[in-house]
């Protein structure tokens, strides 16, 4: 089955990505180190089947995020990453900046 | 720009399978109970894990097709010939027996009523089941966003909520819009072929409308429909999608 076919996008990797942090990782946002672009990881493109899961940049395929469960680890690799955002739980009294 | 919650790691929970009914000959849905279910937004997934007697374990992921109104969580399961997981979805598992379950999952391919509308929904195959939970919703909080589908199935046999779409069509004014690709009804005078982009531009809401757009199905058609969308010059920020993949997703 070709490349095409197997590609998924972010909203497979919620339950994965949900055992590690305790957010829901669908609407992190992700810079891609390579073209830029920042989008949330619900939007990327996904692999599933690689070895471990391949997270690729929607815009220039990018390889982003690779998880990789094994040997009783977790192994994140994330070179392809400038940065993470994920929304703060609001707190009372807390400023409510969220990145708009 | 919609907020996360804390929702704690994800862990397995299970629950118990209350009914169960034949959506096609392919397709079941499983209604599921769950002592401690935290609730869920419309378009959300659950993880199903499946363990065997020799502890082999597989998971896939499913999509909620009941929307968060209800205190039932339904999913819908179409079965793959080959699949590890799905057969025994679909063939073997009754009601009364235990489901072992992580979610719900996602917060990117959801909507809710603060988000507005109007949405056109385009659902391939077992698509359809995140977009009916979206449909419900609005109807179950008589929100008035106007809602338009483009359901592409293979015949009318396949078709998944065949008579709810009917009667929501009628009660609600859900316009739900069909292309049969493999076989029609006799008499079929609409779409007989896959989703284009001059479909899309013949069904979609007017881009003036700016509407909301949800894409669920296998890879090709949401790829397609959402590339076909954005040619016709809709806002690709307002146009989210999920795909299917082989192994059920």
């Amino acid at each position: 089955m070709g490349s095409d076919e197997r590609r998924l996008d972010g909203n497979a990797v919620g339950g994965l990505l949900g055992e590690i942090f305790p957010l829901d990782m669908t609407m992190a946002n992700i810079r891609c180190a390579g073209c830029n672009a920042v989008e949330p990881i619900g939007a990327e493109t996904v692999y599933m089947d690689a070895p471990g899961m391949v997270i690729r940049c929607m815009h220039c395929g990018n390889v982003l995020l690779t998880v990789v469960r094994g040997e009783g680890h977790y192994w994140l690799e994330m070179r392809g990453a400038t940065w993470l955002q994920m929304a703060a739980p609001s707190s009372p009294g807390e400023s409510t900046y969220d990145g708009t | 720009m919609e907020r996360t919650t804390v929702l704690g790691r994800l862990t397995w929970r299970v629950g118990q399978v209350v009914k169960t009914k034949a959506e096609t000959a392919r397709a079941k849905s499983l209604v599921l109970e769950f002592p401690d279910w935290p609730g869920h937004r419309a378009g959300q997934h659950v993880d199903i894990r499946l363990t065997a007697e020799d502890g082999y374990q597989a998971v896939r992921s499913y999509s909620i097709a009941s929307p968060p109104d209800d205190r039932q969580v339904t999913v819908t399961i179409e079965r793959l010939e080959y699949g590890e997981v799905s057969p025994y979805l679909v063939d073997e598992i009754q009601a009364g027996d235990p489901l072992e379950v992580r979610g719900p999952i996602g917060g990117y391919f959801v909507w809710e009523t603060a988000l507005g509308g109007p949405l056109f929904l385009v659902g391939g195959g077992s698509g359809i089941v995140p977009l009916m939970a979206m449909i419900q919703h609005r109807v179950a909080r008589a929100n008035d966003a106007r809602i338009r589908l483009l359901y592409s199935a293979r015949s009318l046999e396949d078709v998944i909520y065949r008579t709810e779409l009917e009667g929501l069509a009628k009660r609600s004014g859900i316009e739900v819009i069909y292309t049969y690709t493999r076989s029609q009804p006799p008499g079929w005078t609409g779409y007989q072929r896959r989703i284009d982009q001059a479909m899309l531009g013949e069904v979609a809401l007017a881009r003036e409308e700016h509407p909301l757009i949800y894409i669920c199905g296998p890879t090709p058609l949401a790829e397609g429909a959402s590339n076909g969308l954005v040619a016709l010059g809709y806002e690709p920020a307002r146009i989210r999608i999920e795909r299917f993949g082989p192994s059920g997703r």
